[in-house]
C-alpha cells in the first residue's frame, strides 16, 4: 500500500482571469506533498463540483478576486453537498473583505486566506483539517 | 470492503472512492477489483502518448467529443478518461493539469474523468493505472481513453495496456535520427501529427513518413517480460497492421473524424485477426507478472530484520560491498 496523497482542486470560479495566486497556491501544495488538481481559469461551480467527485478531491481551494465569492463559495457547498461530498473541505483565497469572512465560515467554509497569508499557513491548515 | 454494487449501477461517487481505494493500493482496492475482474473485458481501451506539451489532452477532449457525439448517428458512447501526470521525486506532490483542456466535457453524465500522479512510476503511466481502467471497464464505460505523462522516448508501458495506441507528435520536435530510435515511435498504432497548422509540418510528416518507410512493417510481439509464446511462423498469412499517419489540429478538431476511423480501421484489424486476443493475452500475463513481482518484493522485505536493510546500504556506501554483493546478503537463499 503506497501512503494516501492529500487531493486538492484548485479552482478559479467566476470571469476574472488573474490565476497567478492560484497557481502560486498549486505550487506551494505540490512541494508539500499534496495532488493538486488544477482546473483552470472561468470555471462555474457546476464544473468545480463535478471535478470533485471524478477526482475524489479532500479538498477545494477557490480562488476569487472578482468579488462574486458570496455568490459561488455557497453554490459551490450546496452542490458538494448535493453530491454526497459534505465531508470536503472548501477553502477561498483571493480578495475577500474582512466583513465577509466570518459569513463564509459561517456557510461552512472551512478557512478564507486573503492575500500575504504564507503558503506554510495554507499548506498546515489543510493538513490539520483533512487527517 | 468496498460497496461494489452501486459501482456496478453507476453510483460515480462510488466509483470515484473505489477509484481512490485502487489508487492507494489498499487491501480493500485489491479485494474490490477481484471481485470486479469477471465484469471486465468489454471496453475499448485506446492509450495516447507523446512528449508533454504536443497536445494529447486537447485531443483526448476532442475524441471524447466524437464518441459522445457519433457524427454516423450511431448511439454515444461512454467515456472514462484517465490522465497521467508526473509526481514530484523530491515531494511526491503533484500538478495535475490534464482537465484544463478537457473543460468543454463538463457536464456530461457519460463521460468521467480521473486524473492520477504517477507516484514514481518510470514507464508513462503510475503502477495502479491498470487497475483503474479495470474498474471503468466493469463499471461499464464503452470507451477509456489513457493519457500518460508526457513521455520522451522509453515511456512504452502504455502499449502493453491499451487496444490502440496513438502517438501524438507536432512540428519541430526532432529530425530523422530521433524518428528510426526504437522505443516511443514504434509502438505506434496510429501516429498523430498534431499542431499541423505551426510551421514544419511538412518536415516533421517527412521524417515520420521515411522512418515508417525504411523497413519492411514487422509484427510487433512484445519482447520485454510478457512471457507469452507466439508462434510467428504460424500467424504468416496474417495481415499486418501498417501505421497510419494522420494529421490533426486538436485545438479546432481538424483531421480528428479521420482520426477517428482510423481508429475503428484498427478496432476491425484487432477483431478479425487474432491480435486483440493476443494483446489481451500479453496485457494480463504484464499484469501477473507485475503483481508477482510486487509479492515477491513484499515478501522480501517483510522478512527482513530491523535495520538490516540500512546496515547493509551503510556498507555498500563506504564502498565495503558492491551493490551486487548487498543484494546476495540480502535475498536470503530460499527467497532465490
Amino acid at each position: 500500500m503506497s501512503d494516501p496523497k492529500i487531493r486538492v482542486i484548485v479552482a478559479k470560479p467566476g470571469l476574472d482571469g488573474h490565476d497567478r495566486g492560484a497557481k502560486v497556491v498549486a505550487r506551494a501544495l505540490r512541494d508539500a506533498g499534496m495532488e493538486v488538481i488544477y482546473t483552470g481559469l472561468r470555471q462555474t461551480p457546476e464544473m468545480i463540483a463535478e471535478a470533485a467527485l471524478q477526482e475524489d478531491a479532500d479538498v477545494v481551494g477557490l480562488s476569487v478576486l472578482s468579488g462574486a465569492h458570496m455568490a459561488l463559495a455557497p453554490k459551490v457547498l450546496e452542490l458538494l453537498k448535493a453530491n454526497g461530498q459534505q465531508d470536503v473541505k472548501v477553502f477561498i483565497g483571493g480578495i475577500i473583505p474582512d466583513e465577509d469572512e466570518p459569513k463564509l465560515l459561517e456557510m461552512g467554509v472551512a478557512g478564507v486566506f486573503g492575500p500575504g497569508t504564507s503558503t506554510d499557513v495554507i499548506v498546515e491548515q489543510i493538513r490539520a483539517i483533512v487527517n | 470492503m468496498v460497496e461494489l454494487k452501486p459501482v456496478l449501477e453507476g453510483n460515480r461517487l462510488a466509483l470515484s472512492r473505489l477509484l481512490s481505494q485502487i489508487e492507494n493500493d489498499t487491501g480493500a482496492g485489491r479485494e474490490a477489483l477481484s471481485e470486479l475482474f469477471s465484469h471486465t473485458g468489454k471496453a475499448k481501451l485506446i492509450g495516447v502518448t507523446g512528449a508533454p506539451g504536443t497536445g494529447k489532452s486537447s485531443l483526448v477532449n476532442q475524441l471524447a467529443h466524437h464518441f459522445r457525439n457519433p457524427e454516423d448517428g450511431t448511439k454515444p458512447k461512454t467515456v472514462a478518461v484517465v490522465a497521467v501526470d508526473p509526481s514530484s521525486p523530491f515531494s511526491g506532490g503533484a500538478v495535475l493539469g490534464d482537465r484544463i483542456r478537457m473543460n468543454t466535457l463538463s457536464g456530461d453524465p457519460g463521460v468521467f474523468i480521473r486524473s492520477m500522479a504517477s507516484r514514481g512510476s518510470l514507464g508513462g503511466l503510475a503502477t495502479t493505472t491498470a487497475g483503474v481502467v479495470q474498474a471503468f471497464d466493469a463499471a461499464g464505460y464503452e470507451i477509456i481513453l489513457i493519457e500518460t505523462v508526457g513521455a520522451g522516448q522509453a515511456e512504452v508501458d502504455i502499449a502493453r495496456l491499451a487496444h490502440t495506441t496513438l502517438v501524438v507528435e507536432a512540428p519541430g520536435l526532432g529530425d530523422d535520427i530521433q524518428a528510426i530510435k526504437a522505443g516511443i515511435l514504434e509502438i505506434a498504432d496510429i501516429l498523430v501529427v498534431n499542431k499541423a497548422d505551426r510551421p514544419g509540418i511538412e518536415q516533421t510528416e517527412r521524417a515520420l513518413k521515411n522512418m515508417l518507410a525504411l523497413a519492411h512493417p514487422t509484427r510487433k510481439v512484445f519482447s520485454n517480460h510478457s512471457r507469452v509464446a507466439v508462434d510467428l511462423e504460424e500467424l504468416e498469412d496474417e495481415p499486418l497492421w501498417l501505421t497510419p499517419l494522420v494529421r490533426t489540429i486538436a485545438s479546432d478538431g481538424t483531421g480528428v473524424p479521420e482520426l477517428l476511423k482510423l481508429f475503428y480501421d484498427h478496432r476491425e484489424y484487432l477483431e478479425n485477426t487474432g491480435e486483440l486476443q493476443r494483446r489481451e493475452c500479453a496485457r494480463l500475463a504484464n499484469e501477473l507478472h507485475l503483481r508477482v513481482e510486487r509479492s515477491l518484493v513484499e515478501g522480501w522485505r517483510a522478512s527482513l530484520a530491523d535495520g538490516e536493510y540500512q546496515d547493509v546500504l551503510d556498507k555498500v556506501v563506504s564502498r565495503e560491498v558492491s551493490p551486487h554483493q548487498a543484494a546476495a546478503q540480502l535475498v536470503k537463499e530460499e527467497q532465490r
